[in-house]
């Protein structure tokens, strides 16, 4: 028994090694998207008032405290007692219950669908954004702390591969932008490193709030590819992978986005 | 596109209008119906723009006017025009002694590069304006999310 | 319409106080296309108006060169306590309105 942990703890401390091997960009050059913004929109994004995003939180913290379904329960009701800071933070992780890969928006209409009564709400709604901006803020300054091991190393394995793979028209992996060329210009913009720490976030060419499965919606379509629908399985292991990416990089949400 | 060739074009979208700014340069025929005739003059007013806008979206935009703000002189309005927007006057503020002071703080859409006007009416009657030009680019990637 | 205010709490008489406001809405200007195709109708806020105790102290006319989810800051004189109240009309007919109270000392 002994002997089999050895073998376990060594091949768990190989993997590791692996994995940190794997790392495209090392934790210490690590930079959020804000890092890539022109001055005014930093700005914007550090202005506690004036950032559009703000709009939504502020909303989300309304709808925390509002029953909803059948058993007029509201998020509050609850969660009273349990401050939500660090939570967001953990996401996406494994739904103990399902055993299922969820992100925060998934998490949020599974309690309001077996323990609210509920219905869900769907993906860019203003009450899913309202929400779960207000989640994430109640994070901000946390360091991304997502856990890629158990049920949920299946789903970063795949992750990885859906970051890698090359698609679309233009024949492109996520890796080929943001690994190998981040910090170079794309036209007018400079390349980030396409981190998730500030979602949902304000983007200017949508002109609204949206999620991170939005703008990688966007990514795709921006290289020619085949959008997946919202809530795809292969935008979950994504955005657990990307969540693994940024590893430590403080969460900025509302971020004020291009 | 290469660095060189997109700086080259941004020179080129500065430089483009001029014939257009002659024409922007007051007497404007949206700024002559403004003034009913008067004469417009620079000066008073400082129209702050960042000179590349991160996204035509959203640009800030920072006017002042020189004014005490007191009943007896101070600015009434101040009118913002737009040389390329389809819709050139871009807003109008109302001000008055009870202001304090003459300084607007927004966001607004710019439809390419180009040259900004603000307009302000003061309180005798005269007009001043400023003008100050931006780069407008366009995004990296199509976006049908 | 939700809308964020910011006006201080307090303030002297006489004192030039900074006065901002963040509206959500979308500013539609009327120059988009859906996903079939349509022009998506023109729908901005058009008139944004400040009342400080009663009196117009600021207004201003928006237009679709204004950004989507507007925002405006200037600046009143402190006059006396009151309440800043806010009231702005779209296109169709929407109205929206905030207010916050302002306690002058002096």
């Amino acid at each position: 028994m002994r002997r089999a942990g050895l073998a376990l703890a060594a091949a768990a401390l190989a993997a590791g090694v692996a994995l940190a091997q794997e790392r495209a960009i090392p934790p210490g050059e690590l930079k959020s998207g804000s890092a890539f913004l022109g001055p005014d929109l930093r700005a914007l994004q550090n202005d506690a008032f004036a950032n559009p995003g703000m709009l939504w939180v502020e909303r989300g913290e309304k709808l925390w405290s509002e029953p909803a379904g059948k058993k007029t329960l509201a998020c509050a009701s609850c969660h009273k007692d349990t401050g939500m800071r660090g939570a967001a933070a953990t996401y996406p992780k494994i739904y103990k219950a399902s055993g299922k890969l969820v992100n925060l928006e998934e998490r949020i209409n599974l309690c309001r669908t077996a323990r609210m009564g509920a219905e869900p709400l769907r993906y860019e709604s203003e009450e899913l954004l309202a929400l779960t901006a207000y989640l994430a803020r109640q994070s901000l300054g946390l360091p991304i702390a997502t856990r890629i091991d158990g049920a949920a190393r299946a789903h970063f394995e795949a992750g990885h591969a859906a970051y890698h793979l090359r698609r679309g028209q233009m024949n492109l992996s996520c890796a080929h932008c943001h690994d190998a060329q981040w910090g170079k210009r794309l036209l007018s913009e400079t390349i980030s490193q396409g981190h998730p720490n500030a979602y949902p976030a304000y983007r200017m060419e949508w002109q609204t709030m949206g999620s991170l499965e939005r703008r990688l919606r966007a990514c795709l379509s921006g290289i020619r590819a085949e959008m997946l629908p919202y809530g795809s399985q292969e935008y979950l292991d994504l955005e657990l992978y990307l969540a693994w990416r940024a590893q430590g990089l403080p969460i900025e949400t509302p971020g004020v986005r291009r | 596109m290469r660095r060189r060739d997109f700086l080259a074009g941004a020179a080129g979208a500065l430089a483009l209008p001029r014939a257009a700014l002659a024409q922007l340069d007051p007497p404007d025929p949206l700024v002559r119906a403004l003034a009913g005739g008067a004469p417009v003059r620079k000066g008073k007013v400082t129209l702050v723009l960042p000179q590349l806008a991160d996204n035509g979206n959203s640009v800030p935009i920072l006017i002042t006017v020189d004014s005490p703000m007191t009943p007896a002189d101070h600015v009434k309005s101040i009118h913002l025009y737009s040389e390329r927007n389809p819709v050139p006057n871009m807003a109008n503020f109302y001000l008055g002694p009870r202001a304090g002071k003459a300084e607007i703080n927004s966001r607004v859409r710019l439809a390419g590069s180009q040259r900004v006007t603000a307009v302000a009416k003061l309180s005798d009657g005269t007009f001043w304006y400023d003008a100050a030009p931006i780069v407008v680019t366009l995004s990296a990637c199509l976006d049908e999310s | 319409m939700a809308a964020r205010i910011q006006v201080p709490r307090a303030a002297r008489r006489g004192d030039v106080i900074e006065v901002r406001i963040l509206i959500q809405h979308p500013m539609e200007t009327g120059y988009r296309h859906d996903d079939v195709g349509h022009l998506i109708k023109r729908n901005v806020i058009n008139v944004l108006s400040c009342r400080y105790a009663g009196v117009e102290v600021f207004r201003a006319d928006l237009s679709s060169g204004i950004s989507a989810n507007p925002y405006v800051q200037f600046y009143t004189v402190a006059e006396a306590s009151g309440d800043l109240e806010f009231t702005w009309v779209d296109d169709e007919g929407q109205r929206g309105s905030e207010r916050q109270a302002i306690v002058v000392k002096g």
